[in-house]
């Protein structure tokens, strides 16, 4: 299976991820050779077979919803590239709104 | 005063309850040969030695005035850095968290620091722990203390290689695909993968959640043992992690394994194996025999899917998974004046090719019109591979194999071939999709005088049964205390 290049450009849109001309088209060709690889699963007949999503499903439970202590606002924000009045700033998200 | 670093941990926590010389004197001497070997080596992204000795001095002062029951006081050991440890710089190996402070430190260190040991700084890894040779890693490479021009395997080979190399009594690694037991088997050291759910992953930077686990590798199984005691059991913080009573697994004297039934799966004897693997492996499973277990052929059918399965599960919830870092609560951030172009730039720039490259393959494995061909069917298969080793569980005890089809590889040698690297992890890959425990250990060397290791899985917790089989398997062998030269 070979990878289009529009499609390589489509999943880094997908998956927020700026890349070159040089690693786009890289990607493209070792995305392909990886899924012509695992393809071989399309092989087995797997009707019937139940998709677990975690060896553990059924023994795993919830515990209590009720509070406890956490971090504090300061040592949450300590790491942030930008932060103003205890919140993460960030560049505007809606257009028009620059400010 | 003889070389402290050349003491097991167990032994120096003994030497040091014993008053024979102190954890100043103990964390010292790692630090001296740390500052002597590791500019060659780069087992570790950051040292905190002025950390290390006041760690250590608190615990002589608790030595002295107290009868310490502390079973790991004053002992130092590494921390692979993908685990949160408060005020201690956690990079993921990644340029991405490359000046990340953790408010917190994670369950599985903090429990080993309430039993008192002392961290001598964080070791190196592949970016996000994927990678199988510790090339992927932001910082550069670590160089396997056998042979400086072979890997130490991935993604646990800073704390491989510091355990291999006397640059720490034991360190703790992670193995979401075998990162903690390749990496043990190419520098010659003991590793364990514990069962999913036996240790909390709260504080460990997560790869792939189905697949995680926080292990120990240590110079033996009885030094392994010491610290998977500590880390294992029920944590609220982390949902996975299971209330199933943590044996005491007291390794001191003999071990009796008469009577052990130990599965040899044909599927892990496979054409493309190093032969001189394959030897060891064998005259290791024949020893093993002649301590009294009985050996049985085994067949885990579906063991050529883990790879395929691998390799769409774990990028998948890779890509999931590192959507947090983004350039908004921690990390990176490149400025850009619009939001998602911010996003798109931080990422960009901050990840490197192979992070990229999974963060790529598991955004299209799961995207609109894939899912089912791709995730789905992977799902599935896991399932099989699981029923595979249920099966196998029925007639065998444990099942013993290789970890990896060859010794540790030149430097280089998989650059630009990621498919290559991805099928080295074939041995390795099927204990995690089952989320069964694995224990690698040392059982030879091959013509070039680099270590070969096995490996023992076990039915889900039982970690018991593998530590006590190594350790019987090492009362017997000298393998395990076979130290590298290095000057």
């Amino acid at each position: 299976m070979s990878l289009t290049r529009e499609e390589v450009e489509h999943i880094a849109q997908l998956a927020r991820l700026h890349l070159s001309d040089e690693e786009k088209e890289r990607y493209r060709k070792q995305l392909s050779s990886i899924l012509d690889h695992v393809a071989k699963l399309q092989d087995l007949d797997t009707s019937g077979v139940s998709a677990r999503s975690s060896v553990l499903a059924q023994r795993s439970r919830l515990r209590e919803d009720v509070p406890g202590d956490g971090l504090s606002p300061k040592e949450l924000l300590e790491n942030a590239p930008a932060a103003e009045a205890g919140q993460f700033r960030v560049p505007p998200v809606l257009d028009g709104q620059a400010g | 005063m003889s070389d402290l670093t050349k003491l097991t941990l167990s032994e120096a926590a003994d030497g040091l309850r014993g008053g024979e010389f102190s954890s100043r004197e103990l964390t010292q001497a790692y630090l001296d040969r740390i500052a002597r070997l590791d500019e060659d080596l780069h087992a570790f992204i950051t040292l905190t030695a002025d950390e290390a000795l006041a760690q250590a001095d608190a615990a002589d002062k608790h030595l002295k005035e107290s009868n310490p029951s502390l079973p790991l006081l004053g002992v130092p050991i590494a921390v692979k850095d993908v685990l949160a440890v408060a005020g201690m710089r956690t990079t993921c190996g990644s340029r991405i968290l490359e000046n990340f402070v953790p408010p917190f430190t994670g369950t599985a260190v903090k429990r080993l620091q309430e039993a008192g040991v002392v961290i001598l700084g964080k070791t190196n890894t592949d970016e996000f722990a994927m990678g199988s040779s510790t090339e992927n890693s932001a910082f550069g490479p670590t160089r396997n203390p056998w042979n400086q021009e072979r890997v130490p395997g991935g993604s646990s080979g800073g704390s491989a290689a510091a355990v291999a190399g006397r640059l720490a009594a034991a360190a703790l690694g992670t193995d979401t695909g075998g990162s903690v037991r390749q990496p043990a088997s190419f520098c010659g050291v003991t590793g364990l993968k514990p069962s999913y759910g036996r240790v909390s992953r709260y504080g460990l930077i997560a790869y792939g959640s189905s697949l995680d686990c926080v292990g120990a590798l240590g110079r033996s199984a009885r030094d392994v043992a010491a610290l998977f005691r500590v880390m294992a059991g029920y944590d609220r913080r982390d949902a996975t992690s299971m209330e199933i009573p943590v044996p005491e697994i007291k390794l001191n004297g003999k071990v009796d394994i008469k009577g052990l039934r130990v599965g040899v799966p044909q599927e892990y004897f496979i054409a493309g194996i190093q032969p001189d693997v394959e030897q060891a492996v064998r005259v290791a499973i024949e020893q093993l025999e002649d301590l009294g277990a009985e050996i049985k052929e085994i067949s885990l059918p579906h063991t050529e899917y883990a790879v395929p399965v691998y390799y769409l599960i774990a990028p998948a919830e890779a890509s999931a998974n590192l959507a947090r870092f983004d350039g908004v609560r921690y990390g990176l951030r490149v400025e850009s004046e619009d939001m998602i172009e911010m996003y798109k730039e931080t990422r960009g720039a901050g990840f490197g090719s192979e992070v990229k490259r999974r963060i790529m393959l598991g955004t299209y494995a799961l995207s609109a019109g894939y899912y089912d061909a791709y995730y789905g069917q992977a799902q599935k298969v896991r399932t099989l591979i699981q029923h595979d080793f249920e099966q196998a569980f029925e007639s065998v005890d444990v099942i013993a194999a290789p970890v990896a089809p060859t010794t540790a590889f030149p430097v280089g040698e998989h650059s630009g071939d990621p498919l290559a690297m991805y099928l080295e992890d074939v041995f390795t890959l099927p204990a995690n999709l089952a989320g069964v425990p694995g224990l690698a250990f040392p059982v030879g060397f091959d013509r070039e005088k680099l270590p070969v290791g096995m490996q023992l899985m076990g039915a889900h917790f039982q970690e018991e049964m593998l530590l006590r089989t190594a350790h019987a398997f090492q009362l017997a062998t000298d393998w395990h205390t076979r130290i590298p030269e290095l000057t």
